[in-house]
């Protein structure tokens, strides 16, 4: 799938995003529209799965550790065609299973519970061995935030996954540099994650988080890598797609009011028509 | 006098026994498999075992994304770091997406012994029982604990199991009419005087407190209830009717255990005297596992004398 292509749903599903946090007046935006990119190239361009088969034994999986961001993997997972674009009008609501943290019992796609940061990655190891053991050949990926690296747990699975040698495990670090309360880098810096992962036995690589082609390369590596576990570590902009939200950590876990709805969706839509016309 | 076995041991063996029977039964460690006794297993079926290290948490969610790839884990290690230290790993990666994984605690309550309070968990029935969809299982000799381990094993939703680090006497091998079902206590000892329900090693003292009592003209009833949850509320309210006074003995802090489990369940259903018996929330400390499960009160002479007490209470 070219560029153009995927650009086109990725800002459909920033639309889905933004339309449904507003609609809940809860959720995370900020991080979901810096990790909707490589959600959209992983599910459109990249992973083994059919939305009519989600149950797959042979399917390709994936964890969101950074669960906070279930806007981002739902809308993606609607645009695929696991479940109807409508649904996302439920989310967070009482009166629905579009839970606010991804939901793997009622969410149909959604490989893994999780929310809880850290966890996630744990059992995205937990998969990689599994396919090992049942002599399988798909393949296992996981979005972390930058933040999260701030969690030990985390780390106990990067050993892990060394450990074991698990090169179909392809672990994605999304950093934006921001978390809660403001940047990582005065919060808890997490950086330099390069070293860090190529101190613990990882096949390490750089990517744009904002750039398909850039994104392509990364995952090829990925999977021509057959010794270690692979880390993509990529650059985003948290808020990514909406000018006021953009680098911005007040946005981590905030709604829109009804005017900056309006602003933007006004972006977004002009961001749309003008991929849909390159 | 029954063999004497480390309910640990038992669920080595079980392992082993099991292992050819249930190709999606695999083990995972923490660093602990020759105290949790998983080390034969790890021997036998080396591509079957995964040992994580130190690292409790990352084993917990491990387990979690195997089973939701169709595979059984039991994960290993001492029942504080188990329940304790990986709760919320157990909570959200386990059973809040309903994953068919067993936690196996080992070293469960104050007979761990010598090594004192950090590491005598008394609270893990508790935690445990509290989670959603959990259950919570507590076999008290090695009969019982290679019955429940094939039981959980055919268990396709999260448990817990605690196992035992001290030679208990295996009393439900010869016990008239036993089988093991999750969620069904055992009658072990018939009576209407009082109620002992029991857990873990606890149910052998009990065994030997009503044999006291009973040479006092006492006939006291002994309930083995092995699963803690789901609690088997049919026996436990036929208990409340037919006896009137129930004893709960346990390993295990008074608050949220056995005792919380049937005071709770007593209360709303049929209320009669309750007396819980336990660590009376205080921590454990070192000393031999006889030493200090008698310095808690857990010896057959003290769970006789709650039951004269409790018996007392009775309307």
């Amino acid at each position: 799938m070219d560029r153009k292509e995927l650009s086109v749903l990725s800002t459909r599903a920033r639309i889905l995003i933004i339309d449904s946090i507003h609609r809940a007046k809860s959720g995370h935006p900020g991080g979901s529209l810096s990790c909707v990119d490589c959600l959209t190239k992983l599910y459109f361009d990249e992973m083994n799965i059919d939305p009519k088969n989600p149950s797959d034994p042979d399917r390709d999986r994936f964890v969101l550790s950074k669960g906070h961001c279930a806007p981002a993997l739902y809308s993606v997972l609607a645009i695929r065609g696991f479940f109807p674009e409508e649904d996302m009008q439920l989310l967070r609501s009482i009166k629905a299973h579009m839970s606010g943290h991804p939901d793997m019992r009622h969410v149909p796609g959604v490989d893994m519970s999780t929310g809880s940061l850290g966890q996630g990655i744990s059992t995205a190891v937990g998969m990689a061995l599994a396919a090992r053991y049942q002599g399988r050949t798909y393949r296992t990926y996981s979005i972390l935030g930058d933040g999260e690296m701030e969690e030990g747990q985390v780390w106990e699975a990067v050993m892990a996954a060394a450990k074991w040698k698990l090169s179909n495990l392809c672990a994605i670090v999304d950093i934006n540099g921001l978390q809660i309360d403001g940047k990582t880098d005065d919060v808890m810096p997490t950086s330099p994650l390069d070293s860090k992962f190529e101190a613990f036995g990882w096949n390490v690589i750089k990517a744009d988080g904002h750039d398909f082609d850039s994104l392509s390369a990364a995952f090829d590596a990925a999977k021509s890598e057959k010794e270690k576990p692979s880390v993509i570590l990529m650059r985003t902009t948290k808020g990514k797609g909406v000018s006021f939200m953009e680098d911005n950590a007040g946005w981590h876990g905030k709604a829109p009011d009804d005017a900056q709805y309006e602003t933007a969706m006004n972006e977004l839509k002009a961001q749309l028509a003008g991929s849909e016309d390159a | 006098m029954g063999d004497m076995k480390a309910t640990r041991a038992a669920y080595g063996e079980a392992l082993c026994e099991l292992a050819e029977k249930y190709p999606q039964l695999v083990v995972l460690d923490a660093d602990l498999s020759s105290a949790t006794m998983t080390k034969t297993f790890a021997a036998q079926y080396p591509d079957r075992f995964f040992n994580c290290g130190i690292a409790e948490a990352n084993m917990t969610g491990i387990a979690a994304g195997m089973a939701a790839c169709g595979l059984k884990p039991f994960t290993d290690t001492f029942a504080i770091f188990a329940a304790g230290r990986a709760y919320e790993q157990v909570r959200n990666s386990i059973a809040y997406p309903g994953l068919g994984v067993t936690v196996v605690g080992s070293h469960g309550g104050v007979s761990v012994g010598e090594d004192g309070a950090t590491h005598q968990m008394i609270e893990d029935l508790s935690l445990m029982r509290t989670i959603p969809g959990m259950t919570v299982v507590n076999p008290c000799d090695a009969n019982e604990m290679k019955l429940a381990v094939e039981a959980l094993i055919n268990y396709d939703g999260p448990s817990y199991l605690r196992l035992g680090r001290s030679p208990v006497e295996t009393v439900t091998d010869t016990a008239d009419g036993y089988s093991f079902e999750i969620g069904k206590g055992v009658t072990l000892r018939d009576g209407k005087d009082i109620t002992i329900a029991a857990t873990g090693l606890c149910v052998q003292m009990s065994l030997k407190a009503a044999e006291i009592l009973s040479q006092e003209g006492i006939d006291a009833r002994v309930l083995d209830i092995h699963t803690i949850k789901p609690l088997d509320g049919d026996l436990i309210l036929k208990a409340a009717k037919e006896t009137g006074v129930i004893l709960t003995v346990e390993e295990h802090n008074v608050i949220g255990g056995l005792g919380g489990a049937v005071a709770e369940y007593v209360g709303s259903t049929f209320p009669v005297p309750v007396i819980r018996h336990g660590v009376n929330d205080e921590f454990g400390r070192s000393g031999k596992a006889a030493e200090v499960l008698s310095y808690f009160g857990l010896d057959p002479e003290t769970v006789a004398a709650k039951a004269r007490e409790a018996i007392k209470l009775k309307r």
